[in-house]
Formats: structure tokens, C-alpha cells, sequence
């Protein structure tokens, strides 16, 4: 028999909490929601936009009442039916005019109240918060009258976003904060000036350090002033107070549920009464309050889960960095902006452009952020913050941004606000603005994973993560969370990389599922994101054992060739160092001819490409090339891909060493091997350096005393150039640095993630100290690339081609007429 | 009717893996879960027509190779925001030998 849950508030936590609810026990309980407001259930934070008249109570609806219809969900929405009494022990709930529900169990999400300054006048008619719809209306009515003057208590978020959505009304609107800085919370000094600055030329008035000391009262009660306590007096036809929140616990209080600020909860939600739980702004876990939205969303789904009894997951509260858009500003701040003693401040500012940007630091370390009308950074800040990343290396242009140059795909553009609807923000998947605002709003979504999953934007190469989290901002409205500080691999599990990673090494787990039953996950057979993440960690981890899971991996690795559109595949014989011969050329032009190949094209690292090879084909064209000594390029693969080379000293009038036997040598020495994600090598023979090396994962540039090595380069999505690793006289130590790289990375990097945001994310010292600072390190990591070496350079082609491996990859189970 | 069609031995086809069944109008993907279920659908994702036999199987879900939609093995749709629907077969074991239906599941 179905069980009965009652939930006490129908506002974002409760709902959200019974959509997750939905989600994953649809049958388990008869479901009946009690709200105090006569709507269902909508976004709160969307109340500015409605007030500024830029939306209408429709436009912020989550869910209309059909949605409860649909769900057999029983609402009682309306004042009279709020809830005034829990029998805890009969288990029953009543609202004032005597309605009752009976549960099985409680869901509290009974939100929070606005806290109301206590002076003398705070009763009078026209006091009024910014809390709910009939507010809203309220607000709209008085400037509808041609009321002047309104006063907004609170210099905050909401306190602002009033002041903003008043001022559109047509009313005349000053904001009283009792202290010097706006929006305290969320920024310093110096950035909050210019906010004021900026909203006083739209015509809003602040008084500052402002302490009131009353209302006053015309002959019909309403508000006509208020009054501070250096005597001045201004004239007051509506007041609203947006001086913050508490969490509204007297229902809680009053039937004895444990309360300290808000309804104490453990991990799972769950109150002092085991047959109730609670979500949202009402609750205090572990001491924190909660008011942002991403923090009360995590909540919902833990707490749904444990009301469908399938006890997985805990809640933790997490490092959150804010990104706001306060009338019409782009505003971000995380971590400690305002600094300590021993931190130091690098800022940036150009009054003219209205921009201010201040990194706190300590210890090369980043502590803090806060960002001013150009907040695209953001992100990128709070990832370094979260990850502890020393910033020594880029000092000097980390507040110029990681996006200052070199991203492909959106025009250069790194202000979303700017973009028509019709300007394509993510190259990859061809999303445009339109397309993510449309998703936003039809799909009711509140974090950048949601907009990911909905829309592809930002999910390939995610270099537009920091537009698309600007244009979620400004679509969703006045706060928004970004990041949470430590980072899942994927949806399965709630650990992180370098967690899974340790847990392999300690534990000697060797398969997936020893994996995902010791660290518990929450899927049976994980998804395509972790099953390769951690097959990988498994291959680096034991490399001399058999761990390589097949089904774990993807195709092109699975079948050593690439997948195109229709299916197809392409094979890229390896040529060594871009060396090839006549023979060699014969023998790929006849497969070419035999096998029907469509297309046969040079590859941007020196390869021959044959396109449009039939799966059931390609163990045979893989045997004619292998007859002709040609191996597997690895062209599909996480792994070496090419060692492109110019000419070099044998021919060039230029060169100064031989870039292509270098080119070669390096080449026998890497291929086969694993990686995090592809790796690129190239070796220029000399300063011209016409193989690009240095927008390469290992990039060589010959000089006449020697070699440069070059580390961490990109000539993709996004372009970045190599850092100088160190410079070298002999040939033996190209080849040591070369694998103590590749193995370094190896043991380090996280599954697909390339050597420049590895090397961005430990910083080029960490990686100097142990390959250039170390040399045991460095030959210790170089022994370890060989030994790994041994196991892993076998031609995967002519295993398949000759030796019959996995065969059944190839041909069909039976062919049906 | 007996409509069945034998396919071959349930040990041909790799756990969580899946194998082609070629007929005249197209393929078919027989899937095998880690639990030994098995499922057949055709083998063309209802986004751009990647070949969902080469996709990684997990649970009673298979991830299309081309562009990650994730599709149920159990009814063929697409799974999260994406949406679309694949055929799926009938399919049946005896002892070891697995069948399937042309008629649609």
C-alpha cells in the first residue's frame, strides 16, 4: 500500500524535493502539499523581473497547478490553509481552517522569513517585505497610485534588486544600509563604490551607516516617513524591508521539532523526529544557514532519496563561489575578497570600462575573488582557489584571465550580455544564445550542469563555460551558484579524480567494480564518463598486470580506429617521425584501391588518413599495411598520437641538430603508451622551429648548443604556448625528460584532461621541481615509463589482423535473410 | 507464430557488450547486460544514426558512440533532456541460445 507524505510549504525546496521524489519513486507515496500562498510553485528568485515588469507570474511559474493534477498531488494552497498544527504522535497535520492530512512522513520546507527591523513604525500599513507575489503586487499598486517616495531597507542582494525593480515603477527610491559598503557579503570596498556609483547615475539615493530610528504614521496608520538618527527625516509613501532573512522555524518550535537559528538536520535531511525531514532556507546543518539555490538543490536530492528509502547519499554543504547580476551588473565574489593580515591584493581597474577585478593571495595561493561588470574569469578563479593551484608561474597575467586570447569557436566575444539571441556561443555543439535561454526558461533549469545536459552547450570543449554561465545568470536572475568545490567525476559517484585515483593505488583495487563497490557507487555498471576515467587509472596503476577492460573503453579504443558520422572508420598507418617511403606509399595506395577507401587525406601531425573504411574491413586493410611494416598510429586513442618533425639539419640550410631522427627516436620511445588524453610531440630543427613544437604536449626546438624542451602546449580549442621546461646538450636527455614527462603525466593527470590544463592546474614549478630540480625523480619516472612500455607497445593492429584478438569486434553475430 | 529467430549462443556476445545481427532492412543490435539480459535494438541512435552496438553498455543503458546519448536498453528512448526513441525486439533464451523477434517489442 502506498504511503502518505505531507509537505509543509509548496516554495522551490519542497517541490524540487518532490520532483526528485518523482524522479525515482513515482509510486511510493500519496503526495499532499500545503502552501500559504494561493499559486503553485514558483521561482522566487525571479520576484525582481516580475516587479521591474520584465516578467509576468506566469513567465516565473516552476509549476502550475496542473502539474499537481498531473502528479496526484493534493495542494492546499492559500492562507487559510496554512499549517498552525503537527500531531506528532497521531501523525497528523492541520491547517487553520481545520483541514487535516495524515503521513507517514513530514517534509518541512517552510522557507524563511524577512527579518524586520525593530523600531517604532514597523507595524504601520505601507511597511511591507520583498518576499512573496502579493509583495510584489503590493509594490506595484502604490507606484500605480503615483506614489514618490519609496524607501528600501537594506543595501543587500534583494534590498537592491527592490531599489532597481521600484525605480523601473516610476517611483522616486532610496536605499537605507547601516553600514558603508553595499552588499557587504558579497563585495569589498572598492567594487561595491562602483556599484553605488553606477545605480546613483540611474537615479537611486543611498544614505549610508544609516541607522533608523522610526516610522511615522499618517491619521489612517500608513507609513508618511522615516526618521534617522542624525534627525533628518524623508518623506516615506512605501517602505520595504530587505535587510535578510531567518529561517522560519515557528512551526517547528511550536511541536517541539529541535531548533537552533534554523530546524537542525543531520546528513540525510532529517530532523529530530525520524519521521521528519527538512529542506531549504527553514533548515541549519552542521551550523550553516542556506539561501542560495544550488546548496538547497543537492539537498532535495539527498533528501528525496532517503524518503524513497534508498539511503544513498549524504548532504555536504560545499565551498560555493557566487555569481550575481544585480541590476544589470555582472557581479562575482568567492572565498575570503576581503583578505587578512599576511594576504596580498592584485587588482585590476578601468574606471572608464567599469571594470574591477581583485584577486586576494596568499602564499602564491588564491584565497579570495571579487569580480566587477567583467566576471567571464570568475570561474577559472574559484577553480584555482578550490584545486590550492600556485599561481606563481602567471602572476603577471592572472588577472588579465585564462580567456584573454586563444579560444576558438565564439568569435573572440567574452561578454554573453552583448550577444543577439542568434550568435552561436558554443562552436562545438553549434548552440546558440537563443537556443540556452529558451532551455533555461522552458526547462526550468538552475545550474550549469543542467544547461549542459539540456542543451550540449559548453559540454565538449568547454571553453564558452564561462558565457553560458553568464547568460544562466542573466536568464535565471539575481543569484546563482557556480562550481561546488570538490568535483565529481560524474553523476555515479560523488568522489573526485585524485579520490578514485589514491583508492586504486591503496586499496589494490583492479577491476571497475571492485572500484565502485568499495567506494560505493551509485550505479550498478557506472556510465560512458566513469567506466573510462577509471579503466585508465586501473592501466597506469598495474601496468603490468591485465586490468584493461575492453567494454570499458570506447570504440576507437576498442577497435584501434577512428569512428566517423556514418559508421565508418578511418585508419592512420604510424610513419614514423613523418618519415615514409616509396614502399610504404605503394602499399597504402594498394589498400587504399582494394578496400574502396573514399577519401585518403594528410592529417594536421604528418599522417596519412584513409577515411570511410567498413568496420568488417578493417582487420584485413590493418593486415595488408602490417605486411608492409607498417604498425597502428594510434590516431583514435588517449594516447601518443604523432612526433611531428621539420626536415632538420640533414637537409635544411638552416638546422642545427636532426629534428627528424630526434622526431623518430622519440616516437619509438612513446608510442603505445596510455595517456590521460591524446598527446602531440613535435621536434623543430632549429629557432624557426617550422614543426610548431611549441604548441605542443612535448615540444623540441634545436639550437646550435643543444635542445629546448617545451611542455604543456595547445593548438587547439584553445591555443596556449608551451612553458619552457628546460634546455639540454645531449641526446640521452631529451629522451629522459621526454618519458619522465609522459610518465609524470601519466601518473597525474586526470582522464581527459591534456597536458596544458594539468600543467595550469599544478603549475609549471611543481612539474620543474620533480623532473628539472630532481634527477632521481626524473630517472625514476623515466624507469617507469620503460617498464610500462614493455607491456603496452604490442601493435594492437596485428593482434587483431594475425592473432585473431577480439574478432567478434568485426564480424557479425549472424546474418539474418 | 513462431517468429523466432536464433541468433547464436549468449556466450558470443560479450557482457556488457552487444553484436550485430545483420537483416535486409538494416541492422540489429543484440545487447547482453552484466546480469546476463539480454535486449535487441536497431542499431541506428534516434539523434544522428551513430551505431548504438558500439556504444558502451552500462546497467540496461547503452551510450551512443557518436555524440553520448545515453538510450534505454529497455524501451529504446533516450534518456535525460534528449529525446528520441529507438525500435526494440522481442527477444528470448533458451538455455543458452538467444532469439529474437523481427515484430516489433
Amino acid at each position: 500500500m502506498k504511503q502518505s507524505l505531507v509537505v509543509v510549504g509548496n516554495g522551490m525546496a519542497g517541490m524540487r524535493t518532490v520532483e526528485e521524489l518523482l524522479k525515482i519513486a513515482p509510486d511510493k507515496y500519496n503526495i499532499t502539499v500545503f502552501g500559504a500562498e494561493p499559486h503553485g510553485n514558483y521561482n522566487r528568485i525571479m520576484l525582481s523581473p516580475l516587479l521591474a515588469g520584465e516578467k509576468t507570474q506566469q513567465d516565473i511559474m516552476i509549476n502550475d497547478f496542473d502539474w499537481y493534477t498531473q502528479n496526484e498531488i493534493t495542494l492546499h494552497a492559500g492562507k487559510e490553509k496554512e499549517v498552525v498544527r503537527i500531531d506528532r504522535k497521531r501523525k497528523i497535520v492541520y491547517g487553520k481552517d481545520g483541514t487535516e492530512a495524515p503521513y507517514d512522513k513530514l517534509l518541512l520546507a517552510t522557507g524563511s522569513n524577512p527579518f524586520i527591523i525593530p523600531v517604532p513604525g514597523k507595524d504601520l500599513k505601507g511597511v511591507i517585505t520583498f518576499r512573496d507575489i502579493q509583495d510584489v503586487e503590493t509594490m506595484i499598486a502604490v507606484a500605480a497610485a503615483k506614489k514618490r517616495h519609496a524607501i528600501v531597507i537594506g543595501g543587500g542582494l534583494l534590498g537592491l534588486e527592490a531599489a532597481n525593480g521600484l525605480l523601473k515603477q516610476g517611483m522616486h527610491v532610496t536605499v537605507v544600509h547601516n553600514l558603508p559598503v553595499l552588499m557587504n557579503r558579497q563585495l569589498d570596498a572598492a567594487a561595491a563604490e562602483l556599484l553605488q556609483k553606477e545605480l546613483e547615475s540611474r537615479g537611486m539615493d543611498f544614505r549610508m551607516s544609516a541607522n533608523t530610528v522610526c516610522f511615522e504614521g499618517d491619521e489612517h496608520m500608513h507609513v508618511k516617513s522615516i526618521k534617522f538618527d542624525t534627525g533628518e527625516t524623508l518623506p516615506a509613501d512605501l517602505v520595504v524591508m530587505a535587510a535578510g532573512i531567518r529561517p522560519n522555524t515557528t512551526l517547528a518550535q511550536h511541536v517541539g521539532i529541535y531548533c537552533e537559528r534554523g530546524i537542525v538536520v543531520n546528513d540525510t535531511l532529517q530532523t529530530y523526529d525520524p519521521s521528519v525531514y527538512a529542506v531549504g532556507e527553514c533548515i541549519q546543518h552542521r551550523g550553516e544557514l542556506f539561501g542560495l539555490v544550488a546548496p538547497i538543490w543537492d539537498q532535495a536530492k539527498v533528501c528525496a532519496n532517503h524518503l524513497a528509502n534508498y539511503g544513498i547519499g549524504i548532504y555536504k554543504n560545499k565551498e560555493v563561489s557566487t555569481k550575481l547580476k544585480v541590476t544589470g551588473v555582472d557581479l562575482f565574489s568567492a572565498g575570503n575578497f576581503l583578505g587578512e593580515n599576511d594576504s596580498e591584493s592584485i587588482v585590476f581597474q578601468d574606471p572608464k570600462k567599469g571594470i574591477y577585478k581583485k584577486v586576494v593571495v596568499k602564499d602564491d595561493k588564491i584565497l579570495g575573488a571579487v569580480l566587477y561588470g567583467d566576471t567571464v574569469e570568475g570561474s577559472w578563479y574559484f577553480q584555482l582557489m578550490r584545486e590550492k593551484t600556485s599561481i606563481a608561474d602567471f602572476r603577471d597575467t592572472l588577472l588579465f584571465g585564462q580567456h584573454a586570447k586563444g579560444d576558438a569557436g565564439h568569435q573572440g566575444v567574452n561578454t554573453a550580455v552583448s550577444m543577439p539571441d542568434e550568435a552561436e556561443v558554443c562552436g562545438c555543439n553549434g548552440v546558440c544564445k537563443g537556443d540556452i535561454v529558451k532551455a533555461i526558461t522552458s526547462k526550468k533549469l538552475f545550474t550549469l550542469d543542467d544547461v549542459r545536459a539540456a542543451t550540449k552547450a559548453s559540454a565538449s570543449c568547454g571553453s564558452c563555460t564561462g558565457l553560458v554561465e553568464q547568460i544562466l545568470v542573466a536568464t535565471v536572475g539575481g543569484n546563482y551558484n557556480a562550481t561546488p568545490s570538490e568535483k565529481a567525476i560524474c553523476r555515479c559517484t560523488d568522489k573526485g579524480h585524485d579520490t578514485v585515483r589514491a583508492a586504486i593505488v591503496d586499496s589494490k583495487l583492479k577491476t571497475f567494480h571492485d572500484v565502485a563497490r568499495v567506494l560505493e557507487w551509485k550505479t550498478a555498471d557506472g556510465c560512458h564518463v566513469c567506466r573510462p576515467a577509471i579503466n585508465y587509472y586501473l592501466v597506469c596503476a598495474w601496468p603490468t598486470e591485465k586490468v584493461d577492460d575492453s567494454r570499458s573503453r570506447f570504440i576507437n579504443e576498442r577497435v584501434h580506429a577512428n569512428i566517423q558520422k556514418d559508421n565508418t572508420y578511418s585508419v592512420v598507418p604510424r610513419m614514423w617521425g613523418g618519415v615514409t617511403t616509396p614502399s610504404e606509399l605503394r602499399a597504402i595506395a594498394d589498400a587504399a584501391d582494394k578496400y574502396q577507401v573514399p577519401c585518403v587525406k594528410v592529417t594536421g601531425g604528418q599522417r596519412i588518413d584513409l577515411l570511410g573504411v567498413k568496420k568488417e574491413d578493417l582487420p584485413h586493410i590493418w593486415k595488408d599495411l602490417n605486411d608492409a611494416g607498417m604498425v597502428s598510429g594510434h590516431a583514435y586513442g588517449k594516447a601518443l598520437r604523432t612526433v611531428k618533425t621539420c626536415v632538420g639539419s640533414e637537409y635544411c640550410r638552416f638546422g642545427t641538430q636532426d629534428s627528424t631522427g630526434m622526431g623518430i627516436a622519440l616516437e619509438k620511445m612513446t608510442w603505445g603508451s596510455w595517456t590521460p588524453a591524446k598527446v602531440k610531440f613535435a621536434v623543430s630543427g632549429c629557432p624557426r622551429n617550422c614543426a610548431e613544437a611549441t604548441i605542443k604536449d612535448f615540444g623540441v626546438v634545436a639550437v646550435d648548443s643543444g635542445w629546448e624542451l617545451y611542455v604543456g602546449g595547445n593548438g587547439g580549442m584553445k591555443v596556449r604556448v608551451c612553458d619552457f621546461l628546460v634546455k639540454v646538450t645531449s641526446d640521452a636527455e631529451v629522451m629522459e625528460y621526454a618519458g619522465a614527462f609522459m610518465q609524470m603525466y601519466r601518473e597525474q593527470g586526470r582522464h581527459n584532461e591534456r597536458t596544458a590544463p594539468w600543467i595550469e592546474r599544478v603549475g609549471l614549478s611543481a612539474i620543474k621541481a620533480e623532473l628539472v630540480d630532481n634527477p632521481e625523480q626524473r630517472r625514476a619516472y623515466h624507469e617507469r615509463f620503460l617498464e610500462s612500455q614493455k607491456h603496452a607497445q604490442v601493435d594492437p593492429w596485428a593482434e587483431r589482423a594475425s592473432q585473431a584478438v577480439e574478432q567478434f569486434e568485426f564480424i557479425p553475430l549472424t546474418t539474418v535473410q | 507464430m513462431s517468429d523466432w529467430i536464433a541468433v547464436g549462443d549468449l556466450n558470443d556476445i560479450p557482457q556488457m557488450g552487444a553484436r550485430v545481427v545483420s537483416t535486409p532492412n538494416g541492422d540489429v543490435a543484440i545487447f547482453r547486460t552484466r546480469d546476463d539480459q539480454v535486449f535487441a535494438l536497431r542499431d541506428k541512435c534516434p539523434h544522428k544514426g551513430g551505431a548504438l552496438s558500439q556504444g558502451i553498455v552500462h546497467g540496461s543503458r547503452v551510450t551512443c558512440p557518436l555524440h553520448n546519448w545515453v538510450i534505454s536498453l529497455e524501451d529504446g528512448e533516450a534518456q535525460g533532456f534528449d529525446t528520441g526513441c529507438t525500435a526494440t525486439y522481442k527477444t528470448k533464451m533458451e538455455g543458452t541460445s538467444v532469439y529474437f523477434s523481427l515484430n516489433k517489442g
